[in-house]
């Protein structure tokens, strides 16, 4: 636009511009100008980056991560966090394992019957450790860090003990050959789920009285108190969120491995708080999108990719993961910084 | 002394032109003879402090502006004005604790431009701010010597250390064991080893925030002989306080600041409490209270015998009228704002009953008043009333989502939302007119209306404002009183708790005054006044 104004207006048009970048900035948060960067420089670096087979890669390599940060998104509203998340995968991926191929074994018939129970046993099982964790912090004032993390190490003992250590196999065919290699209009089964998910919470957390309670809470709990909402069932609430979430997650990555692992998940926790962190969630609660920690999961995504294609080393992709999350942190305190600034 | 011989309207009408030494005797000198004379007065009447054209800003509020003030060696100055006039401000800005957005400094003759709280320390200005700056683990010992920690080869000399706060605390007279943890002190305790950590290093000027507020009388007296002591040294002394009493006991000048501005300099001996309350509230009061109509119909609240489980309140029995605004006067901690906040749940109950309209609600839970048209409008708007990283939108719904008038089963109705939210923020002129920013960008006063707004989205027939005006300025509170007044004349009633007398004088019906937990007194017509108020504030006679 500044290149069509004459000469004389060029520098207000220049400083406006400035502006506007600012004000993009200040808006919508680092992650849209990282995601930009993200993309020019790993198609600098690939020419297999933007291929239409590769981003579909990303997006159902994004989609576990991108179910659990929108989990992890409910317990940072309220003001917490849920570190279980990886935990719950693993022991959702064991319980549901272990039901299918008991219950194939016996009615190797019923292939749809043991997919649905089992499923069903894994959400529970997700769900109930949300629960645990939501009366803990809810009822018992236990710390979300200290509770979450306590959660974690009984979920993952209890997985390993199921399982003595060893993969789970015997499931059906089909379950491994729709949700995780099934593809319905040539996108694949996760990638679907995970929009459904989308779907639903962006609808409960946008449009529901639930959902505007969530961030009140972490707004204020007090304040939420006084306006007559049940803080309590709320917090619990959203740890259940978080676990349901995590389960489907879980279940679908059991598919995918076609076997029950009780060591899956190890890495959700960190990422899942950096994919929200890095889209504006505040760690203090109250504040965050939904549709903006899809979007963090998928910078995620994007830069372990990107850095595959790049061929760089497994082991430094977790310190470049890192770095980018203490970025994310920085960039975050000079926007409200800015914001202060640009306040008329 | 010095300050006795300048008269302060002198002192004000020309400060950057002669200084502060305008003797009637100097204004006889020639212009040629003027710079020879500022040199000579300067050694007799130099000004330790003077503070010239102070601003600060803070988004969207004015807390200072071009503010002034003088302080002479020797002279308690004492600082007045109303909550938020800005004192607060004024004396942490003095402190270093934070800068000024514009406008000079100078100690001793000298321009500075102080940084922190230590680099003001270092010049020799030590405060003793109302909220405590100690660290409850630590020894008062430790607190003391905090960020001066005596040392013996790099290491921390802890004989030294405490042999030199045993010396500090006897040197102040005060009765405390310097190896007792902070954490087991009383408020006034804490007082006194805050008011001793300004007296370590030997100060040329001292801040006081209200320090007697929770001393003993006896603590008192010997504060004040610190004081005296101090002045015989030359040590002048910024004195924040709203006791009377106080200001003539050891006041010398007095600086009377309003909405952040510089009113007047006065001596203490010439001036009279009235002329000074003229002077520091600075407004007609009639044109800010509105007249309301009175008439009382049905009970809408009664309280009988009520008493909390942590003996906040002993059997207070009270009673609430639709149509009528009941006044709730009392010190803080005296249970004016317990008692509604027990009938709202807030409290836990041990004994008595609340009814209303007809049903008892004993017990019962926030949500369960407010579905039976209670509303509880919190004092404390920032921990308590708003949720202030969420949009006003949000906040001023919060407590009416329930209401079919913004649910649709499950689902918000966002669009009827929004429109009903941009009514009543222009309804209460809400500056600037922006519903979706964050409750936390808007002025304290803009920031109260949101919070007023609540209660004004649902069918409420008892409205409890708890401290409405905290921290907002005149204009504000005149529509604040205003929307009170309206919501009574239109049936419903009001209860409204204020520590700020005016306010229960002048739109109260009937007024209750609590006192310990206990209803001391019902007053009503014009029985309310601040005299017959004051009288049941305290236990004894009143200091004002």
């Amino acid at each position: 636009m500044s290149t069509l104004t004459n000469t004389s207006t060029t520098p207000s048009t220049r400083k406006s511009f400035a502006f506007y970048a600012k004000y993009l900035f200040v808006r919508l948060g680092v992650l849209p100008f990282l995601l930009l960067a993200a993309i020019i420089i790993f198609s600098l670096l690939s020419e297999n980056f933007l291929t239409g087979r590769n981003v579909m890669n990303v997006f159902r390599q994004s989609s576990y991560l991108m179910l659990i940060a929108m989990g992890q998104m409910f317990a940072l509203l309220t003001g917490g966090f849920d570190l279980s998340v990886g935990t719950i995968v693993a022991i959702t991926s064991v319980v549901s394992a272990i039901v299918m191929s008991t219950l194939f074994s016996l009615y190797p018939d019923a292939i749809w019957l043991s997919i649905s129970v089992g499923a069903l046993v894994g959400l529970f099982v997700g769900t109930s450790i949300g629960l645990i964790n939501g009366i803990g912090v809810a009822i018992f004032k236990v710390n979300p860090f200290m509770m979450t993390l306590g959660m974690s190490s009984v979920g993952f003992g209890a997985a390993l003990y199921l399982t003595g250590g060893s993969p789970v196999y015997g499931m059906p065919m089909d379950f491994s050959d729709t949700f995780g290699f099934g593809k319905l209009l040539g996108i694949p089964a996760p990638i679907w789920i995970c929009f459904l998910c989308f779907a639903a919470l962006a609808l409960l957390v946008n449009w529901t009285r639930t959902g505007r309670y969530f961030y009140a809470v972490g707004g204020n709990l007090k304040a939420a108190q006084l306006s007559g909402i049940n803080t309590k069932k709320m917090l619990m609430l959203a740890y259940m969120i978080s676990g349901l979430v995590a389960a489907v997650c879980g279940i679908l990555l059991t598919a995918r491995l076609d076997t029950g692992e009780a060591n899956i998940g190890a890495s959700f926790p960190l990422e899942s708080i950096a994919a929200c962190v890095i889209a504006g969630v505040s760690l203090r609660g109250g504040v965050g999108r939904i549709g903006n920690v899809v979007l963090g999961a998928l910078f995620i995504g994007l830069i372990t990719n990107g850095m595959n294609l790049a061929r760089i080393e497994s082991y430094l992709q977790t310190v470049v993961i890192g770095l980018l999350l203490i970025f994310a942190v920085i960039a975050d305190q000079l926007r409200l910084k800015l914001m202060a600034s640009l306040q008329d | 002394m010095a300050i006795q011989e300048s008269t302060p309207s002198a002192l004000e009408a020309c400060p950057t032109e002669l200084g502060p030494h305008s003797h009637s005797s100097q204004m006889k000198h020639g212009q040629s003879n003027r710079i020879q004379n500022i040199n000579t007065n300067n050694e007799k009447v130099q000004p330790l402090l003077k503070l010239d054209r102070i601003s600060k800003l803070y988004p969207g509020v004015v807390a200072l502006d071009k503010m002034q003030l003088t302080i002479m060696p020797g002279e308690v100055h004492i600082l007045f004005g109303e909550n938020g006039a800005g004192k607060s401000t004024l004396i942490s800005t003095i402190a270093g604790a934070h800068q000024a957005s514009s406008g000079d400094m100078y100690f001793a003759g000298e321009k500075v431009l102080l940084h922190s709280v230590q680099e003001a320390r270092k010049l020799g200005i030590s405060a003793v701010f109302q909220e405590f700056s100690l660290v409850p683990q630590l020894s008062i010992a430790e607190n003391l010597f905090l960020g001066a920690e005596p040392l013996r080869a790099g290491l921390l000399d802890q004989t030294a250390n405490l042999t030199a706060a045993k010396a500090l605390l006897s040197k102040l007279g005060f009765e405390l064991d310097a190896e007792q943890k902070v954490a087991y002190l009383s408020r006034a305790e804490q007082q006194m080893v805050e008011i001793a950590k300004a007296f370590r290093t030997e100060p040329k000027i001292l801040i006081l925030d209200e320090p007697t507020a929770s001393l003993t009388e006896k603590e008192s007296d010997r504060l004040f002989e610190l004081v005296s002591q101090l002045k015989a040294k030359g040590v002048g002394i910024i004195y924040i306080t709203h006791r009377m009493s106080e200001i003539r006991r050891i006041g010398d000048r007095i600086t009377i600041m309003r909405d952040g501005k510089y009113i007047s300099t006065l001596n203490v001996k010439d001036t009279s409490e009235d002329a000074l309350l003229t002077l520091m509230t600075g407004r007609v009061i009639d044109k800010v209270f509105p007249k309301v109509a009175f008439h009382p119909t049905s009970t809408a609240l009664s309280i009988n015998n009520l008493s909390t489980k942590d003996n906040s309140l002993k059997k207070v029995s009270i009673e609430v009228k639709r149509g009528e605004i009941v006044g709730l006067a009392g010190l803080i901690g005296s249970g004016k704002s317990e008692l509604l906040r027990a009938c709202f749940g807030l409290e836990p109950l041990a004994s008595g009953s609340v009814h209303f309209n007809g049903e008892e609600v004993t017990g019962f839970s926030p949500k369960q008043m407010l579905d039976r048209g209670f509303f509880y409008n919190s004092a404390d708007r920032k921990n308590e009333g708003l949720a202030m990283n969420r949009s006003c939108r949000e906040n001023i719904t919060l407590a009416s989502l329930t209401t079919q008038r913004f649910s649709l089963g499950l689902f918000l109705k966002r669009f009827k939302e929004l429109k009903e939210c941009k009514d009543l923020a222009k309804k209460l002129q809400l500056q600037p007119f922006n519903i979706e920013r964050e409750v936390e960008n808007f002025s304290g006063g803009n920031q109260q209306k949101v919070l007023l707004a609540k209660c004004l989205t649902r069918d409420v027939s008892l409205y409890v404002f708890d401290e409405p005006t905290v921290g907002v300025d005149v204009g504000t509170r005149t529509e604040i009183y205003q929307l009170i007044a309206n919501l009574c004349e239109s049936g419903a009633a009001v209860v409204l708790i204020s520590s700020d007398l005016p306010e229960i004088i002048h739109l109260s019906h009937r007024a209750y005054v609590m006192y310990r937990g206990e209803l001391k007194a019902e007053l009503s017509g014009t029985n309310i006044n601040e005299q017959m108020l004051l009288n049941h504030f305290f236990e004894r006679e009143c200091t004002l």
